[in-house]
């Protein structure tokens, strides 16, 4: 590696770092506006233009907060459960490609923190990671509420990752490959993922919002049964970090979803790689107008759908999306080798 | 009487729930576009319907000579009792022979049951439409008659709100 690549490759975790907790800030305050406008209200729009510095004020009011510690804690594992789910949180965007590569001075750059050839597994073993710090958050709390949350959270993010994984197997098998790039490629030359298997994307779609705890399954936080779930006992600084990976898992979800089943940042009957750099402006906007949209169906789904209850979503994600996952592996295969 | 128990019969796309879910989301959809019912407040103030009973006003004859008499039957009628009156000979040749040296109300102990207004015999006071008056201490919440006699002023024109809607500035008497 040498210096040109080392120095590209900081800027861009740098730019990728920024760029998650502006959207994040981003998304806090369309949460809450988009939130009002659905229930005929107008949102907070007083601080800064159109309340968008809203989030920022929040976050300062997090910072000077009192930082409270309840007495009955295990203290180390209470302390280190923001931490748990906060890195794992921001690491998993690494391995998402946002454009097509950038020529510069005759360097290639791939616009993807880094290309590792197994980006699918390190995604799902990193958003497994971070269920430990729901679970530790919930545990270490010594109050039944949040460990109340932090089980339903573990139960609950193991039977869709199940759901999930069969989805993504399905994409795997058609483009034979763990990368992104692969992926995107072949859809590129193909067509988008959705169109072939929109059976495995609506899976993928429920098992990633049950991933990332939102609602419709929000049970681990579900503030009418548990008060706050697994961040009841967290205050200031570290309540603040449980929020901002929610957020960013968000981020990385709808990132996933759109890499895997709608081309990534293919633009549709446009070859970005023909273009020169205006492919590349082209092919960054694509993959952020539709990382855009899920951001959006995140919130619009959250004020459309009631949550779940326990059982109904335990029988969902066994009874109903397992079954869909293997029926869409069956009926890829069979395409596959009819074609073959 | 025999109840008709209506039972939900799901027909086959509707086991699927997917035509109910997306059915859902168009309706949260719409709503996003229609008018909000936000009132965006000390720019624009909600309007109060014809006879809310607001802050109190003392009316004046054309001539600009307070209408009241102090005969104090508000005072007496008033059931919080937050009115007090201090009679005096009237200063004019002509009209009423006497006036009210001293006239407050304690806005803090009113309950705005709008009795005073009743019970005057001579359309003296009224209570107006007026709502946003706060303040920090009690004392600068016993208004008196200067201050009525202001809000009086203020009011006759029209509704105060619909003209401070229309972007016309409407001092009220307490508001800061």
């Amino acid at each position: 590696m040498d210096t040109f690549d080392l120095l590209a490759t900081i800027i861009k975790v740098v730019i990728v770092f920024v760029t998650i907790l502006v959207t994040i800030i981003i998304l806090g305050l369309a949460e809450r506006r988009v939130s009002g406008f659905m229930q005929y209200r107008l949102g907070p729009n007083r601080v800064g233009p159109w309340g968008l510095l809203q989030t920022v004020a929040d976050g300062i009011k997090f910072l000077f907060k009192e930082d409270i510690i309840p007495d009955n804690v295990n203290r180390p594992i209470y302390l280190l459960a923001p931490v748990i789910t906060m890195i794992p949180a921001f690491m998993t965007f690494a391995v998402i490609p946002f454009g097509v590569p950038l020529e510069i001075a005759g360097h290639t750059v791939k616009l993807q923190v880094a290309d590792i050839n197994i980006g699918l597994l390190y995604i799902l073993a990193l958003t497994s990671v971070g269920v430990y710090g729901l679970v530790l958050a919930g545990w270490s709390a010594g109050s039944k509420y949040p460990l109340l949350g932090g089980l339903r959270s573990s139960a609950q993010l193991i039977s869709y990752e199940l759901a999930m994984g069969l989805a993504i197997v399905g994409v795997i098998m058609v483009s034979g490959g763990l990368t992104f790039n692969e992926i995107i490629t072949h859809q590129q030359a193909t067509s988008w993922n959705f169109w072939k298997q929109p059976l495995a994307a609506l899976v993928f779609l429920v098992a990633m919002f049950a991933e990332t705890n939102r609602l419709p399954f929000d049970l681990t936080e579900a503030e009418q049964e548990l008060v706050g779930g697994y961040h009841t006992e967290y205050s200031s600084f570290k309540f603040l970090m449980f929020y901002m990976s929610e957020y960013a898992n968000v981020i990385t979800a709808s990132g996933f979803m759109v890499c895997l089943f709608f081309g990534g940042w293919d633009m549709p009957f446009i070859d970005e790689k023909a273009l020169g750099h205006w492919g590349v402006v082209l092919s960054v906007l694509a993959f952020v107008s539709k990382v855009g949209f899920f951001l959006f169906l995140y919130i619009w789904v959250r004020w459309t759908f009631p949550r779940f209850r326990y059982d109904q979503l335990m029988r969902l994600g066994w009874k109903v999306l397992l079954p869909l996952g293997l029926v869409n592996i069956f009926a890829v295969g069979l395409w596959m080798a009819l074609r073959a | 009487m025999a109840t008709v128990l209506r039972t939900y019969e799901p027909r086959f796309w509707d086991r699927f729930y997917i035509p109910a879910l997306l059915q859902g989301l168009f309706i949260t959809l719409g709503r996003i576009f229609k008018r909000k019912d936000t009132i965006q407040y000390p720019e624009s103030k909600h309007v109060p319907p014809e006879g809310y009973r607001g802050l109190h006003r003392l009316n004046r004859h054309e001539d600009g000579r307070i209408k009241c008499v102090a005969c104090e039957m508000c005072a007496t009628a008033c059931p919080a009792q937050c009115i007090s009156i201090e009679s005096s000979p009237a200063p004019w040749e002509e009209g009423e022979e006497r006036y009210p040296v001293k006239f407050e109300i304690d806005l803090l102990r009113c309950i705005y049951c709008g009795f005073c207004e009743i019970a005057c015999p001579k359309d003296a006071i009224d209570l107006t439409e007026i709502y946003d008056f706060s303040d920090y201490t009690r004392d600068s919440l016993v208004i008196d008659e200067d201050g009525l006699l202001k809000v009086g002023d203020i009011t006759q024109t029209g509704n105060v709100y619909q003209r401070h809607n229309r972007g016309e500035k409407v001092e009220l008497p307490l508001a800061r």
